[in-house]
């Protein structure tokens, strides 16, 4: 563990606590050559949700690379990223930025760092939780299972996607009931092995 | 023409009136399609999030099955679309991927056979000429704006049937509908998808910025190809002035002259009964 001083705006400058392991450990685990970046900052310039980041993705990169895993892993950038492949698609370099946030929230959660957006990976594990149980998605018990969990709600929030909710029912786009594959065995037997390897 | 079919949790709920719009003009077309027997939840936006053997075993069990039918694999949701496919290509390059894949679905995947979307299909095999062939009502007038957001284009080494920054695939389907499409700057920009319920604001955003795209380019409505566009554009919009969201399928039967559309137009919040009435198509 080593300090690095970085810049974070033009007055402004921090130590951070650079960690030269980080890097290698990001790369073996996404399989993204993130070296390879020369900050050209084509991936920000087209994000369409670099606006809500605290670090734009160009500089998640730079971080890595200096081995910053603590700025990393508590960012918003890594929850806040949609996931809609701009960045890799117009990357010159051609590095998968999207399978590298998957791969940088997977080790938050796995160290237990507390995420910066904590509605994110709620969301994110409401909506695999019917699939662990029926096979299939449904709605109604991954919505619930997100507002109970987040509880970020506010009461005029609930309203509206109670009321949403309601309208949606009313055109029969909500199945009351779940589905249910028949066999469950498997998609159980998936989920085992599958989780396995994580820890908590 | 004949695909395993897979239809995705969306066209049994939020998106049922894709799902029938879509195996209604499949029959028209002469598209065979053969369901997924016993077909499970792809794993969309979520599985990948937190867990990249989920994210390939989930899609996986499904291309096993299909693989068995003998037969390509047809899909029509955009996110499915890109999970099966993703996983379907890494297969089929990496024998370790293979033998990682078979372990944790504990059935053999050689991906032997194709995933293909809907629109693919028909416009690039089938050939529109087939479509306009079958146009009994066409969709004279309509001013549409195409909107493929992101899974139907990008990741290009992945899904590669069109243009990434300027696909025309859905332009010109609708075309030879009759309609007239809107040149406009959104076509593949992000709705902000999964992130509707964490950070709704977000998304309110990016679908407020694409409505406006559509209609300052003079669009009377929008056509989409994925379940998750279309529920965060079609669900969230305030106000009066509404803008229709429609499925591509659902303007092929409305053109083709299949029976009963309208009971799919019911199922959309903001209705487009009024538009279609006012080009005389309903």
């Amino acid at each position: 563990m080593q300090l690095t001083s970085v810049s974070v705006t033009k007055n402004e400058s921090r130590q951070l606590k650079s960690d030269p392991l980080f890097r290698e450990e990001v790369e073996a685990l996404s399989g993204v050559n993130i070296s390879r970046c020369y900050q050209c900052f084509t991936c920000t310039l087209g994000c369409p949700v670099a606006y809500a980041m605290d670090y734009r993705p160009n500089q998640i990169i730079r971080l890595c690379q200096l081995g910053l895993k603590d700025a990393v892993l508590g960012s918003s950038t890594i929850w806040i990223c949609a996931s809609c492949e701009s960045c890799v698609t117009r990357c010159p370099n051609e590095i998968d930025i999207p399978h590298l946030m998957d791969t940088l929230h997977q080790i938050a959660l796995r160290e237990g760092v507390p995420p910066k957006e904590p509605a994110v990976p709620i969301f994110h594990r409401a909506f695999v939780e019917p699939i662990r149980r029926f096979g299939r998605q449904y709605e109604i018990m991954m919505t619930v299972l997100f507002i109970l969990k987040a509880r970020k709600f506010s009461f005029k929030d609930l309203r509206t996607n109670a009321s949403l909710g309601l309208n949606m029912m009313k055109r029969r786009k909500l199945k009351l009931t779940p589905p249910l594959i028949k066999n469950l065995a498997a998609i159980e037997e998936i989920f085992e092995k599958a989780e396995s390897g994580e820890q908590k | 023409m004949k695909y395993a079919f897979y239809p995705g949790c969306t066209q049994e709920s939020t998106a049922e009136e894709f799902g029938s719009s879509s195996k209604a003009v499949c029959q028209k077309l002469g598209i065979e399609l053969k369901e997924i027997p016993d077909w499970n939840c792809c794993g969309a936006s979520s599985g990948h999030f937190l867990n990249d053997e989920l994210t390939h075993a989930l899609p996986g069990r499904n291309l096993a099955i299909a693989e068995k039918q003998g037969l390509d694999t047809l899909v029509v949701c955009a996110a499915c679309y890109l999970r099966l496919r993703s996983t379907q290509r890494e297969a089929k390059e990496s024998p370790e991927f293979r033998k990682r894949l078979a372990e944790l679905i504990d059935m053999p995947y050689e991906a032997k056979y194709e995933v293909k979307h809907l629109l693919d299909v028909v416009v690039n095999d089938l050939g529109l000429e087939e479509v306009s062939n079958r146009v009994k009502k066409p969709l004279k007038g309509l001013k549409l704006a195409a909107y493929y957001g992101c899974y139907l284009v990008r990741p290009p080494k992945i899904v590669a049937f069109d243009d990434p920054e300027n696909p025309t695939t859905m332009d010109r389907l609708l075309e030879s509908l009759g309609a007239e499409v809107v040149d406009w700057g959104g076509k593949v920009d992000c709705c902000g998808g999964s992130l509707v319920l964490s950070r709704t604001e977000i998304v309110l955003k990016l679908t407020g910025d694409l409505i406006k795209g559509a209609r300052d380019a003079g669009a009377e409505a929008m056509v989409v190809a994925c379940p998750m566009c279309h529920s965060n554009l079609d669900t969230r919009q305030s106000g009066k002035d509404r803008l229709p969201i429609l499925y591509f399928t659902e303007l092929m039967g409305l053109a083709f002259g299949i029976p009963k559309t309208d009971s799919w137009f019911k199922k959309h919040l903001v209705s487009p009964f009024n538009l279609l009435k006012s080009h005389d198509l309903i």
